[in-house]
């Protein structure tokens, strides 16, 4: 396939991760501000510590408060993370493609799109609970209709991989988000305000549920590690980048007995790796922050080298020039392989 | 719904002088009669909507805010019997065949010229010629393989034909995507009177663009390239590759190597074979057209002139779109296959000769004027709505440049019942682009696009100038 067509199909799926994860987030910490005794400033703005867009947020706003975070986060088209950047740029990445994609999938991308675009800020203030549970359900049709009218062929593993390595990402910077929370800097588990934070956290992710049926208990450390390291929960980032890593694999192509043929595997494969190995309380001891800190490290050093492996346009030189044309060619000859 | 309706003496598509329906009409006019009070209206809401959740949208230029909007479009079909359709198709085929071989003639030994049917300065002044395809040998001798040619109807009941369009024509995707909202809007009309289906047209396209790789490849690699996102009819450019299952390509993805053109894909290069190509010569190779062009493949134009890659359309077809040498397609068809011109051009003057010129000149207030090379409804001079000012202008203008300009009578467009309020319906003029494919045989989509002016007495129906569309239906035989 086109190396435009691999990079857009890529980024879609990022960004339609993006979107539902920023909704998951809001929407949970909202409910989590009810039951804190008090609620400051500084809760606000570790919402925006969590998508990374902090030093944005107050060049535009003074303050941060419950309705100027929303607005930041939802519907401002100057915040390349915001909901409705990221729904814009995920369709505007589908609308390139449009040949690659199912129509059952534009049309659901499109009318998304348009929802969005059609909202207004003032209900998402009134009854913000319902916005965000739309945004969740229009992401779960959209991968509805990627899962059911799709081919699973390149376009897909592109898909996946764009997905999945989003979330990774989104998991890692949620868990990471009660870091930058005042007072509470390493919850326990042991007060019931900590407890309380710790089920938003999975609440956001979705994830409360199976985690019950895991371990039932709340506590911290078994809570990390079901959110890091468990393989088989859709949205821990062991999972994610063991389906991550499955998609890469087939998209490099033959292995030709080598162990990996780009550096986007390699490093991923490390990550994943690791993820195989280490236990919970190794994490914890040495610190999550940094743990988690490391692996949105990781993450952008894998994006980085799948682009120069899959995307990058390979420069063709002038016909005057034949040295550095067939010196070109053989670069290509070694990515390619 | 009808109750008010009028023709106001103009010949409408669907209903006769005593406003009884015309033949195949009945059906439609019965079943709009029997709607209940508003339902027409939410029908065309419902049909709004499911076009705009397709996407079916262009940029509209100029827009910071990424305005997109949907053609407009009014669910109230025209209706062309079978019999006349006949006729149209036949017409079309004749003009199409015989452009073809004008083409060709152009970029070989022009015989047309020399036997004097056409004056040797037509063709040297003309702004659509190509020096760089002078002598090429396009695959099965086609030039032209996807046409939309502009018929009118003027109010005695005449069809003409207004403009040919050789280059790129746009709009086959609304014939396409209203069809398809039609059948929702009025799915029991669809059940029982069998309109001539337009579906098969991107498979035909296929076929027609398959037809021009060289036989010994079995599976050519088609594409369809496009100037990207931001051009107005990207949407239809990529509706088409998505139909027919090909890779939508912008210019960045080519690149000519190994005297090939390629693509740049995931596992390196892919040799392409055909292109249907959806930008004009001009920018299509910057080493030999537009040296500033952004969009095209450098070394394009060369792997073309050795028969390694196929364009459709060709290069240098806007030699036939010039209206000039509209004027002459009656000649044109009679000297190249000895027949009588089936579809008559709109009679034309062409005001480089002195004579015509003070016709135009004269009658100026009664006559439509145009530039010779435009297209889009540009620089139309329409005689009898223009101030004084704007007439004594325009003949500086063509005093100035007469070669570049021709003068046809102002028509009486035919009508077309169109939606304008709630339960209202008046006439609006309309003009019918159908679509032709030139392949192992020359295919014409049955109806095509029925452009509408939405404003009431306005002749221009160019989507440029305000117009939408509406389906045709075909009746069968």
């Amino acid at each position: 396939m086109l190396s435009r067509t691999a990079n857009a199909v890529y980024w879609m799926n990022r960004y339609i991760e993006r979107a539902e994860s920023i909704a998951r987030f809001i929407d949970v910490n909202l409910l989590l501000m009810m039951d804190l005794p008090e609620v400051t400033a500084l809760h606000w703005e570790a919402l925006t510590m969590t998508t990374g867009d902090i030093e944005l947020f107050h060049q535009n706003y003074k303050q941060a408060d419950q309705a100027s975070v929303i607005r930041f986060l939802t519907f401002d088209s100057n915040n390349p993370s915001s909901i409705f950047s990221s729904i814009r740029a995920t369709r505007e990445n589908a609308r390139s493609i449009r040949e690659t994609i199912s129509s059952d999938m534009w049309e659901q991308i499109n009318t998304f799109y348009l929802v969005i675009k059609e909202a207004k800020i003032g209900s998402v203030q009134h009854a913000p609970h319902n916005f965000f549970s739309n945004i969740k359900k229009e992401c779960f049709r959209f991968h509805g209709a990627l899962l059911s009218t799709m081919s699973q062929g390149e376009a897909w593993h592109f898909s996946q991989l764009g997905g999945f390595l989003e979330r990774a990402d989104k998991t890692a910077r949620i868990l990471d988000v009660l870091h930058f929370m005042p007072v509470l800097n390493i919850p326990t588990g042991s007060t019931p305000l900590e407890t309380i934070q710790w089920l938003a956290v999975l609440k956001s992710v979705s994830a409360l549920d199976m985690y019950r049926q895991r371990y039932r208990g709340i506590s911290t450390p078994r809570i990390c590690e079901f959110l890091i390291l468990d393989s088989d929960f859709p949205r821990s980032i062991h999972h994610c980048l063991i389906r991550a890593q499955q998609s890469l694999r087939i998209l490099s192509g033959p292995d030709q007995g080598k162990r990996f043929r780009n550096k986007a595997e390699r490093y991923l494969g490390k990550l994943h790796s690791e993820m195989d190995y280490c236990d919970i309380e190794e994490i914890l001891e040495a610190g999550l922050h940094e743990f988690l800190d490391r692996i949105e490290l990781n993450l952008n050093q894998i994006d980085t080298e799948i682009h120069n492996t899959f995307f990058a346009k390979k420069e063709f030189p002038d016909f005057t020039s034949v040295q550095t044309q067939s010196q070109s060619q053989k670069q290509i000859f070694v990515e390619n392989n | 719904m009808f109750r008010d309706y009028d023709t106001e003496g103009f010949y409408d598509e669907l209903f006769q002088g005593d406003l009884s329906p015309r033949k195949g009409a009945e059906l439609l006019i019965q079943r709009i009669k029997a709607l209940p009070e508003g339902e027409m209206n939410s029908r065309q809401k419902a049909a709004e909507a499911a076009l705009m959740n397709m996407g079916i949208t262009f940029n509209v230029y100029g827009d910071s805010a990424g305005t997109e909007k949907i053609l407009p479009f009014d669910i109230i079909p025209r209706i062309i019997a079978s019999r006349e359709w006949k006729t149209i198709e036949q017409g079309l085929k004749q003009r199409i065949y015989a452009l073809n071989l004008f083409i060709d003639d152009m970029y070989h030994e022009q015989k047309i010229l020399k036997d004097k049917v056409i004056p040797g300065e037509v063709l040297r002044s003309s702004k659509g010629f190509r020096k760089a395809c002078a002598g090429v040998n396009p695959p099965k001798g086609i030039w032209c393989h996807i046409i939309g040619t502009d018929l009118v109807r003027d109010k005695d009941g005449q069809i003409y034909v207004l403009e040919d369009n050789m280059r790129c024509p746009s709009g086959v995707s609304y014939v396409l995507q209203n069809r398809q909202v039609m059948k929702r809007v009025w799915p029991q009309i669809f059940g029982t009177s069998h309109i001539e289906p337009v579906e098969l047209y991107p498979s035909r396209l296929l076929e027609t663009l398959q037809y021009l790789a060289p036989e010994e490849i079995y599976d050519p690699t088609v594409v369809v390239l496009t100037p990207g996102i931001h051009n107005s009819a990207y949407f239809e450019h990529s509706y088409l590759a998505q139909q027919m299952g090909v890779q939508l390509v912008e210019g960045d993805d080519l690149v000519v190597k190994d005297g090939f053109v390629q693509m740049r894909t995931t596992q390196g290069f892919q040799k392409v074979d055909v292109i249907y190509r959806r930008i004009d010569d001009d920018f299509i190779d910057p080493k030999v057209f537009r040296a500033d062009s952004l969009l095209g493949v450098r070394g394009l134009v060369d792997v073309y002139r050795q028969g390694r890659v196929a364009l459709a359309n060709a290069l240098g077809t806007g030699v036939a779109d010039d209206k000039v040498i509209y004027a002459y397609v009656p000649q044109i068809i009679k000297y190249y296959l000895d027949e009588e011109i089936i579809l008559p051009n709109v009679p034309t003057f062409i005001c480089a000769d002195k004579k015509q010129r003070k016709h135009v000149l004269e009658n100026l207030a009664e006559m439509v004027v145009k530039p010779a090379n435009e297209s889009g409804g540009y620089g139309i001079l329409i005689g009898n709505k223009a101030s004084k000012k704007d007439l004594q202008s325009y003949a500086k203008k063509i005093e100035k440049n007469p070669r570049n300009y021709i003068g046809q009578p102002i028509l009486s467009l035919s009508r077309v019942p169109t939606l304008i309020a709630e339960d209202i319906l008046e006439g609006r003029h309309v003009d019918l682009r159908p679509y032709i494919l030139y392949g192992p045989e020359i295919y014409v989509v049955p109806g095509g696009l029925t452009r509408v002016a939405l404003k009431k007495g306005e002749l221009v129906v160019n989507s440029s100038q305000g117009g939408g569309s509406k389906d045709t239906w075909v009746l069968p035989r």
